[in-house]
C-alpha cells in the first residue's frame, strides 16, 4: 500500500497510473503500426526499378542486308521500355558482327573496364576504349588493358529476313540472371 | 551469471558516457557554454577566416541554385534545351550557370583549405570532435552535391560519366546489379536517372547540409573558437575548458566586431574574386548532346573528382574493384574517426610528426593525380592515327619499305597509343627512341603477340606489315646513337 502522504493532488492513483501507462504503451503501439504500415508502400514504390526479367525484350535492328558480312557496324536501336520523356538517351548504340550468313555478334556499347563507349577500328581489328585504354579483339575477347573481362554480348536471332537482339538495359558487371 | 552483470553494467556504463558526451557539445545547459560572445585573442587571425568564407559561398551558391531551377526543366528530353536557352536566351542566365559552377569550386576548394587548417591547427581535438565529424560529412555531401550538379548539366560527358559511376558501383559484389537499378531507376540512364539526380541535388541535399551547416556553427559558438596551438601545451580533458575559460577571461575578445573583421574582409575578397571569374570564365558547357548513340566522345569528371579517375586509369585493373569498394571506404572512416583515435595531448603540427607525414602523402597522391588527370596520359588518343602526321624528319633519306612502314603506323592506329614527335597518345611508350630500348627481333615480338597494356597484332598484321613497321621503327633512334643490338648472342643474331 502506498501512504497517502506520498500522493500529492495532482498524482494520480494506481489505477488512474496504469491506465495512462496503457494508453501510453497502446498510443506507441498504434503509431508503430501506421508507420510500418506507412513504409510497406513507400519502400515497396522506392524499390519498384528493382523488379527484374520484364527489362529485356526482342528488338529488331533491321534486315540483316544492311551488315555486310566480315565486317562490324554500329547499330542503333531505341530501348523497348522508354518513356516519352526520356528523350535522346533512349537511343542505345551496340556493334554488330557479321561473321556469315546468319552467324552474329552483338556488342554492347559499354566498355567492361568503366562502362564507356568502346570503338571498332576495322584496320587494327580492335575495339578500343577512349577513356583507359581497354581494347578487344574482333570477337570480343579482351586484348589488353584494364578491362576484367571480354564485351558483353546480347543474345540474338535472325527472323523474317531481320536481325534481332534481346536489349533492354544497360549491361554492367553483376547484373542479376534475369 | 558474474560475467553477464558485468557486461550489463560496462554496457550502462558506455552509455552515460555517450550521454555525457552529447550533453557537454549539444546541451542548453550553462555549464557547456563557453563565453559564447568571445573569442581567444591568437584565434583573431587570417589563418581562421576559411570557415566563415565557406558559409558565405554555401549562401551565395543557395541563392543562384534556387535562380537557376526557376528555369532549369529537369526532364531527360528538356535539361539540355533548357541549359542552351539558360547560356543564349535568359538574360544573365548565363551569368548565373557561371556563378553557380565557379561557386562550387570555390565552396570545395575554401572547404578543404578549411579542412586542412583545422587538421593543422589541431583544433578538432577536444571538445571540438562532433565539429570536425560534422564538418567532413558536410564535404562529403558538399562533394555529393558537386557529382549530382554536374549529372544536371545533363550533356553527352554527364550521361558517360554517369555510366562510368554505374558501372563502378555494379561491381559490388552480389548486390551491384540492383544498386544500379536502384540509382538509375530504370534499366537505363534516362529520364527517371535525372529526375533521382534532381531530387538529390535539389531537395535531399541542401537539406542535409543546411541542417548540418546549423549544427556545425552552433557547435563553433558553443565551444568557442579554438586558440593558437603551443608545442607543449597538452589538451587535457580534465583541465582543457577551465583553461579555455581562463584564457578567454584573460585575453579574449568580443566575438563581434572583433572576432569577424577578418573574416568579413576575407568572404567579401573571395565573393567579389567569385564575381569577377564567373565574368570572366563563363559558364561550364553544356557540351554534346546527351545522346548515347554518339559514342565520338572521351568523358571527364570535374576537377573534384580528377584524382578519382586518375587513380581509376593508373592502378593495375585488379585494384579498381577494392580501392573504390573497401581502401577508399576506409580512409574516409578514418578521416571521420580522426578527432575519436586522438582527442588530446599536443596540438602544434611540429610535434604530431605521424599526423604531418599522412597528411603530406595523401596530399601529394591527391594533387599528383588530379593534375595527371588534367591531361589523362592513360586515356588513348583516338583521332591521333588520321589526325596528327608522322614529323617529316623521321620521313627524310627512309627506305620505301621503311617508309611503308611510317604508313602503316598510321593506318593501324598505332599513333592512338604512341606518340611520335609529341603528338599521338601517351597510353604506351613514345616511338621516337623506340630503336635504342628493343632489338628488331623484340620489337617484331612486341608487335605480334603485344604484352603490357598492348594488344598482340598477329592478327591484323601480314607477315610483310610486320617487316615493313619494324623496319621503320628500327629508325627511331638519335642520330649519335646506336639501335639496341641482343649482346649475348651477336654472332648468332647480328643484332
Amino acid at each position: 500500500m502506498i501512504e497517502s502522504s506520498e500522493i500529492g493532488p495532482n498524482d494520480p492513483s494506481p489505477a488512474e497510473s496504469s491506465r495512462r501507462g496503457f494508453l501510453l504503451r497502446a498510443g506507441i503501439l498504434l503509431n508503430a503500426l501506421a508507420l510500418a504500415a506507412l513504409a510497406i508502400p513507400i519502400v515497396g514504390y522506392l524499390l519498384g526499378p528493382l523488379k527484374r526479367g520484364v527489362f529485356l525484350k526482342w528488338i529488331s535492328l533491321g534486315p540483316i542486308g544492311t551488315f555486310p558480312e566480315n565486317q562490324t557496324r554500329l547499330a542503333i536501336y531505341t530501348n523497348p521500355f522508354r518513356q516519352p520523356w526520356d528523350g535522346t538517351t533512349a537511343e542505345i548504340p551496340c556493334w554488330v558482327r557479321r561473321l556469315n550468313g546468319n552467324s552474329f555478334q552483338v556488342f554492347a556499347i559499354n566498355c567492361s573496364h568503366l562502362g564507356c563507349p568502346v570503338r571498332w577500328f576495322p584496320e587494327a581489328e580492335l575495339f578500343m576504349c577512349p577513356c583507359h585504354g581497354g581494347t578487344f579483339h574482333s570477337d570480343g575477347e579482351r586484348a589488353a588493358g584494364p578491362p576484367p573481362r571480354s564485351l558483353y554480348q546480347y543474345p540474338y536471332k535472325v527472323e523474317s529476313g531481320e536481325l534481332w537482339v534481346k536489349a533492354g538495359e544497360m549491361p554492367v558487371m553483376r547484373l542479376p540472371k534475369a | 551469471m558474474r560475467d553477464g552483470e558485468s557486461a550489463v553494467t560496462k554496457l550502462k556504463a558506455a552509455q552515460r558516457a555517450i550521454i555525457e558526451w552529447m550533453r557537454l557539445r549539444l546541451s542548453s545547459s550553462q555549464r557547456a557554454n563557453n563565453a559564447p560572445s568571445r573569442v581567444p585573442r591568437s584565434a583573431v587571425s587570417w589563418g581562421y577566416v576559411f570557415g566563415s568564407a565557406t558559409f558565405v559561398v554555401l549562401l551565395l551558391e543557395l541563392v543562384t541554385g534556387l535562380c537557376l531551377a526557376l528555369v532549369y526543366a529537369p526532364s531527360a528530353d528538356n535539361a539540355w534545351q533548357s541549359l542552351l536557352y539558360l547560356n543564349y536566351q535568359q538574360p544573365l542566365g548565363w551569368y548565373l550557370r557561371a556563378l553557380h559552377y565557379w561557386g562550387s569550386n570555390f565552396l570545395l576548394a575554401l572547404m578543404i583549405i578549411h579542412l586542412v587548417q583545422v587538421f593543422v591547427l589541431g583544433a578538432y581535438k577536444y571538445p571540438r570532435e562532433l565539429t570536425w565529424i560534422g564538418g567532413v560529412l558536410l564535404l562529403l555531401l558538399m562533394l555529393a552535391m558537386a557529382l549530382t550538379g554536374e549529372v544536371l548539366r545533363f550533356d553527352q560527358e554527364a550521361y558517360w560519366d554517369l555510366a562510368i559511376g554505374f558501372a563502378l558501383a555494379g561491381r559490388t559484389p552480389i548486390i551491384g546489379g540492383y544498386l544500379v537499378h536502384f540509382l538509375m531507376g530504370g534499366p537505363i540512364i534516362a529520364g527517371a536517372t535525372l529526375a533521382r539526380m534532381f531530387t538529390m541535388h535539389v531537395l535531399i541535399l541542401p537539406a542535409v547540409i543546411l541542417g548540418l551547416t546549423g549544427l556545425h556553427l552552433l557547435l563553433v559558438y558553443r565551444l568557442g573558437i579554438s586558440e593558437w596551438p603551443m608545442p607543449g601545451r597538452l589538451v587535457r580533458r580534465e583541465t582543457y575548458l577551465s583553461n579555455y575559460r581562463a584564457t578567454l577571461d584573460r585575453e579574449g575578445e568580443p566575438l563581434i566586431p572583433t572576432g569577424l573583421r577578418k573574416d568579413l574582409i576575407f568572404a567579401a575578397l573571395i565573393v567579389l574574386g567569385l564575381i569577377v571569374t564567373a565574368a570572366i570564365m563563363g559558364p561550364k558547357g553544356p557540351n554534346g548532346a546527351p545522346n548515347p548513340s554518339i559514342i565520338q566522345t572521351r568523358p571527364h569528371p570535374d576537377f573534384f573528382f580528377l584524382w578519382m579517375e586518375a587513380l581509376m586509369g593508373l592502378l593495375p585493373a585488379w585494384l579498381d574493384t577494392p580501392f573504390a569498394l573497401i581502401v577508399l571506404p576506409i580512409l574516409l572512416l578514418g578521416l571521420f574517426a580522426l578527432p575519436l583515435i586522438s582527442p588530446t595531448g599536443e596540438r602544434h603540427i611540429l610535434r604530431r610528426p605521424l599526423s604531418m607525414v599522412i597528411a603530406i602523402i595523401v596530399f601529394a597522391v591527391l594533387i599528383t593525380t588530379t593534375w595527371l588527370g588534367t591531361y589523362d596520359p592513360w586515356s588513348p588518343d583516338m583521332n591521333a592515327w588520321s589526325a596528327t602526321p608522322i614529323p617529316i624528319a623521321y620521313l627524310k633519306g627512309r627506305t620505301p619499305l621503311e617508309l611503308q612502314g611510317a604508313i602503316l603506323i598510321q593506318a593501324k592506329q598505332c599513333r592512338n597509343c604512341h606518340s611520335l614527335g609529341g603528338s599521338g597518345g601517351m597510353r604506351g611508350p613514345r616511338l621516337d627512341t623506340t630503336a635504342t630500348r628493343l632489338t628488331r627481333n623484340e620489337l617484331i615480338r612486341q608487335i605480334l603477340q603485344g604484352g603490357g597494356n598492348m594488344p598482340g597484332y598477329g592478327k591484323a598484321l601480314r607477315p610483310a606489315e610486320v617487316d615493313a613497321i619494324v623496319a621503320f621503327l628500327m629508325t627511331m633512334h638519335p642520330t649519335n646513337e646506336p639501335p639496341a643490338r641482343n649482346s649475348a648472342r651477336p654472332a648468332v643474331t647480328g643484332g
